[in-house]
């Protein structure tokens, strides 16, 4: 089971900023892309315009292996938004980089969602607009 | 580090009706609240020269200072997001200390429940600041955007690493509504819930009940903080400032700080204690009655861990059973009823019950209660405040 919309209601789509646009840029590409210090290679997500551990401004979006595993997860039995259909979950993802996404699973319903499970990444085109990096569960 | 300890007291608290429609502006709840504090004092407005809000509160400084004829600020100014209660009284106790104000009055009025508060995520961008666009632009296109949302995430990692179960979160709101159903000032008099109501009660965000989370409410509060001298003419006896803090740590978040190595802890609620422990020369057991911050239940049996009346995991049998927090127990919890058992105010009727609590004049009285801690702020930011007599 994946996350459905109701369409009528567009969904808030990524607010793009300077700070954060390579990581979208890297979604359209359908590729998943982190933010990487150039100093010391520190691995950070959110994106933040400065290394928080040696505080360079030096930084590229690399790409990521897109492999990791559900660290938590929730699921809403009533929509706080009309554009999604309740009930849906939303999971914690722990990348093999060791930065978490928040995100949500295709094809995966609450009652398998479990810690732990190894998940990768796919791309899920949520409306005409907007394509959203999501999880499937890896063999 | 003695900082700022005994350098402060509060000596006036008010807190308005809590309501499902004040029927007021924000405005006018905030003078009503601020009279009746001062006049709990036995203090007037024209004492009054400093004032410390609530960074999101409806009300600025000078729409009081105008409304009640304050003539003379010395010093005035805002504290942000979930933990202002204590940091606002930690601001205003450094402000007596420092002599930059002698009285000065928190406060904060919220129509959360008849003037549904906006949800940050639902913003369009143009309106976020740049780290909320940070924040929110990573959650809210995956449904995640609402506190309960975030909160539940946290939770759901905590009950994985410490194998705690809803039967015993659900002890936290049991012993909050015993509490609530003897205050006659709060929303749940009279009503009190057993575990099997709790149980009973709809899941919103999978872990989370209804019976987890706070309902909004109309209310407003305030408190007046001055020196220990000025506090000795007054008609109340002073709630002095033993211990007061404010934490935020590398990898804080508002209410997901979901990117730093363990989810499932408070640290800033950690240090929080540290500090105003240290600062009120006591430790965890010499506590008579503690406030903490039940706007989510399951963070109750954390902050307990963090605090140091019990060790990491076990917050939440701690609660099983609900005799170690209720009236008589080893740490009696949210005397008032708190936010599940009162109403919510954001905090602030935590901070006035910890001031009845030293007065003695409590519906949940700790009989002979020496020193009161209150918490706020778990999730994100946390503050916290030791107040003895």
């Amino acid at each position: 089971m994946s996350v459905e919309y109701n369409k009528e209601h567009p969904i808030p789509v990524p607010a793009l900023h300077p700070d954060n646009q390579g990581f979208w840029e890297g979604v359209e590409r359908q590729e998943l892309v982190l933010q990487r210090c150039k100093g010391c290679g520190t691995w950070s997500h959110p994106p933040r315009p400065m290394c928080p551990k040696c505080r360079s401004q030096e930084r590229e979006w690399s790409p990521a292996s897109g492999k990791g595993t559900v660290y938590s997860w929730v699921t809403y039995r009533e929509a706080p938004h009309p554009g999604f259909k309740a009930p849906y979950s939303v999971v914690l993802v722990e990348l093999e980089e060791g930065v978490r996404l928040v995100s949500n699973l295709v094809g995966v319903g609450p009652e398998e969602i479990a810690i732990g499970m190894p998940v990768e990444v796919v791309f899920d085109q949520v409306n005409d607009e907007t394509l959203l990096p999501k999880f499937r569960k890896a063999g | 580090m003695d900082g700022i300890k005994d350098k402060a007291a509060i000596v006036g608290v008010a807190l308005s009706e809590f309501s499902a429609d004040s029927g007021k502006t924000e405005l006018r709840m905030s003078c009503e609240v601020i009279k009746a504090a001062l006049d709990d004092a036995g203090l007037v407005v024209t004492d009054v020269d400093g004032l410390v809000k609530q960074s999101e509160d409806a009300s600025d400084e000078h729409a009081i200072t105008s409304s009640m004829g304050m003539g003379n600020l010395t010093y005035f100014g805002e504290v942000k997001w979930g933990a202002a209660p204590c940091a606002m009284v930690l601001r205003s106790a450094v402000a007596v200390a420092a002599g930059s104000a002698k009285c000065v009055v928190v406060y904060r009025a919220v129509n959360g429940s008849s003037k549904l508060r906006m949800i940050p995520s639902m913003k369009t961008s143009g309106q976020m600041s740049t780290s909320d666009l940070l924040q929110w632009t990573f959650h809210s296109p995956y449904g995640l955007m609402t506190e309960t949302g975030s909160v539940a995430m946290l939770v759901r990692r905590y009950m994985h690493e410490t194998d705690a179960k809803a039967e015993q979160f659900g002890w936290v709101t049991t012993v909050c509504r015993e509490n609530g159903a003897r205050n006659p000032e709060g929303l749940y008099y009279e009503q009190s819930i057993t575990l099997e109501d709790y149980l009973a009660s709809r899941i919103v965000v999978d872990p989370l009940r209804e019976l987890d989370c706070y309902k909004e409410s109309d209310c407003a509060a305030a408190f007046v903080i001055t020196t220990p001298e000025m506090a000795k003419d007054l008609k109340q006896p002073p709630a002095v400032i033993r211990g007061c803090a404010q934490s935020m740590v590398g990898e804080t978040e508002r209410m997901n700080s979901y990117y730093r190595p363990d989810i499932a802890r408070l640290p800033e609620v950690g240090r929080v204690a540290e500090r105003m422990f240290r600062m009120a020369g006591v430790r965890p057991q010499d506590i008579d009655v503690a406030q903490l911050d039940d706007a989510y239940a399951p963070l109750v049996p954390l902050q307990l861990e963090e605090l140091g009346f019990c060790g990491r995991g076990e917050g939440a049998a701690y609660c099983e059973g609900g005799d170690r927090i209720r009236l008589g127990g080893e740490i009696p919890l949210n005397t008032s009823g708190g936010s599940l058992g009162e109403g919510h105010i954001h905090g602030m009727n935590h901070v006035v019950e910890a001031v009845r609590q030293i007065r003695g004049t409590s519906t949940g009285q700790v009989k002979g209660a020496e020193l009161a801690l209150v918490a706020t702020g778990a999730g994100g930011p946390a503050a916290g405040l030791i107040l003895g007599r």
